[in-house]
């Protein structure tokens, strides 16, 4: 096992796992931010445990930053060795006859995923570890009402960043199109399943964020 | 059929190399690809010049030998294919074709078109064989009772010729549709399974020394292979190479 990270096939997988588990958590994601929709006492109610639970806090959010981390530095990783593997391009390549656009720019549709999640997190994130752990205000509350609904009402007005959300949506959807099944390829899954799960992963690596950005939309043009 | 050709010259593994253009003429639509190279070597042997350096051995595709990427394809545009399978029906009177030889770091070019391709052949010595005493004892492979599906599978991934169009299509100059085959062509039979640890760990640490790319699951391998090797024989390999890992 030792130095399974070394090898071109352990790396794969180890960006497979990672991969599968921030989908997992991408669904995750989803699910609470939907409530906001339906129900901003239920999205409230939720996010307060999601922000306060220990075991939320203290021991799936360092793993999560983890993954996500490792997901990027890995790809980085790929992506350089994988130029080395060809130092001379071809005077002509028709990339196009035989792979999709999307398997052929998951770095370019990952760094603009990395780009969104750096404004993700000065938008979100670090206004609520300030607001945690800097102030030590636990309560979640804002003039005697949870104030997390609020919070993400009031980030949606501006119409640039509501269209920074669109673009960054679009791009992680052309990056699960492929990363969806790419992932369960690497680590070793293709079999008589594999038809079926081509079908499902194009509903979720379209479906989820199509949620996001119908979420993102219905908040800033109702205003609530 | 009148052609403008654009082709990679270079004189040695040295020198930088560059494209030249040439003209040919009357190519019959019948033609093979090679032969339309024939005829342009031909040409440039009767006017004193260097003819092209191109691969190529058995001319019906299965010696795996002849290469070339072919207007931006390994063995050109046609499916299923080698280049000696290609024919110049395939294009248009007037067309201008792109010659290159294939490229990545793993096969160096030597002269012309023509690439180094031993990297394969350390990868199949790393572990592409199994072990039988031939000491007169030998077993019949057919006394063994194979399962028809994984006797059929480890056909298919047999018929690699080993003719490296997958490392050259692939963005990543990656090599695992090829050495997936050869893995998986023993992995799935009996005689296979007795080394299949070692054989796996090895062909991929030779694979890796040889500085192929990791690959990123495209699919542009199996769309170019010749001999239709199938993405599942990677994903076997990897499935190999994780029971090798936890065994140690």
């Amino acid at each position: 096992m030792s130095g399974i990270l070394n090898s071109s096939i352990g790396r794969k997988f180890a960006m497979a796992l990672s991969a599968l588990f921030l989908m997992i958590f991408l669904l995750q994601h989803f699910a609470i931010n939907i409530l906001s929709v339906f129900s901003p006492d239920a999205f409230n109610e939720v996010s307060h445990f999601m922000g306060t639970f220990w075991a939320v806090q203290y021991l799936l959010q360092p793993v999560l930053i983890f993954g996500v981390i490792f997901h990027f530095v890995m790809g980085f990783v790929l992506e350089i060795k994988n130029n080395r593997a060809r130092q001379i391009s071809y005077a002509k390549n028709n990339g196009s006859a035989n792979s999709s656009w999307m398997s052929r720019n998951m770095i370019w549709s990952g760094l603009a995923i990395l780009a969104f999640i750096v404004l993700h997190f000065i938008d979100f994130w670090i206004p609520e570890i300030n607001t945690k752990y800097i102030v030590g205000d636990m309560s979640g509350m804002h003039n005697g009402e949870y104030r997390y609904f609020h919070e993400l009402v009031e980030k949606f007005h501006s119409p640039i960043r509501v269209g920074a959300y669109v673009i960054a949506f679009v791009f992680l959807a052309l990056h699960l199109l492929h990363g969806f099944n790419s992932a369960f390829q690497s680590v070793g899954a293709n079999n008589k399943y594999t038809k079926g799960l081509v079908g499902f992963s194009k509903v979720y690596a379209i479906g989820i964020p199509l949620g996001f950005i119908f979420i993102a939309l219905f908040h800033h043009l109702t205003g609530h | 059929m009148n052609l403008t050709l654009k082709i990679w010259r270079q004189k040695n593994a040295s020198d930088k190399g560059s494209m030249v253009d040439y003209k040919v003429s009357d190519i019959s639509p019948d033609m093979s690809f090679l032969e339309m190279l024939d005829v342009l070597n031909e040409q440039l042997v009767n006017n004193n010049e260097s003819p092209v350096a191109f691969d190529h051995d058995c001319r019906e595709g299965i010696c795996g030998m002849c290469s070339l990427y072919i207007n931006g394809e390994a063995h050109g545009p046609d499916r299923g294919v080698t280049t000696c399978q290609l024919h110049m029906r395939m294009f248009k009177d007037g067309d201008t074709i792109t010659i290159e030889p294939f490229r990545a770091t793993a096969f160096p070019v030597v002269k012309d078109l023509i690439v180094d391709r031993s990297s394969f052949d350390r990868v199949q010595h790393a572990g592409g064989f199994i072990s039988v005493n031939t000491s007169g004892n030998t077993i019949d492979a057919n006394a063994i009772p194979v399962n028809k599906h994984d006797a059929d599978d480890a056909f298919s991934a047999a018929t690699c010729i080993g003719c490296g169009a997958c490392v050259a299509s692939c963005k990543n100059s990656s090599a695992m549709l090829f050495v997936g085959a050869k893995v998986s062509q023993f992995a799935l039979l009996p005689q296979g399974k007795v080394e299949a640890t070692d054989r796996v760990l090895n062909m991929v640490k030779q694979m890796d020394e040889e500085g192929f790319g990791n690959c990123t699951n495209t699919g542009a391998c199996e769309v170019e292979c010749p001999k239709g090797i199938s993405l599942e024989n990677i994903a076997r390999m990897n499935r190999e190479y994780l029971k090798a890992s936890l065994k140690g």
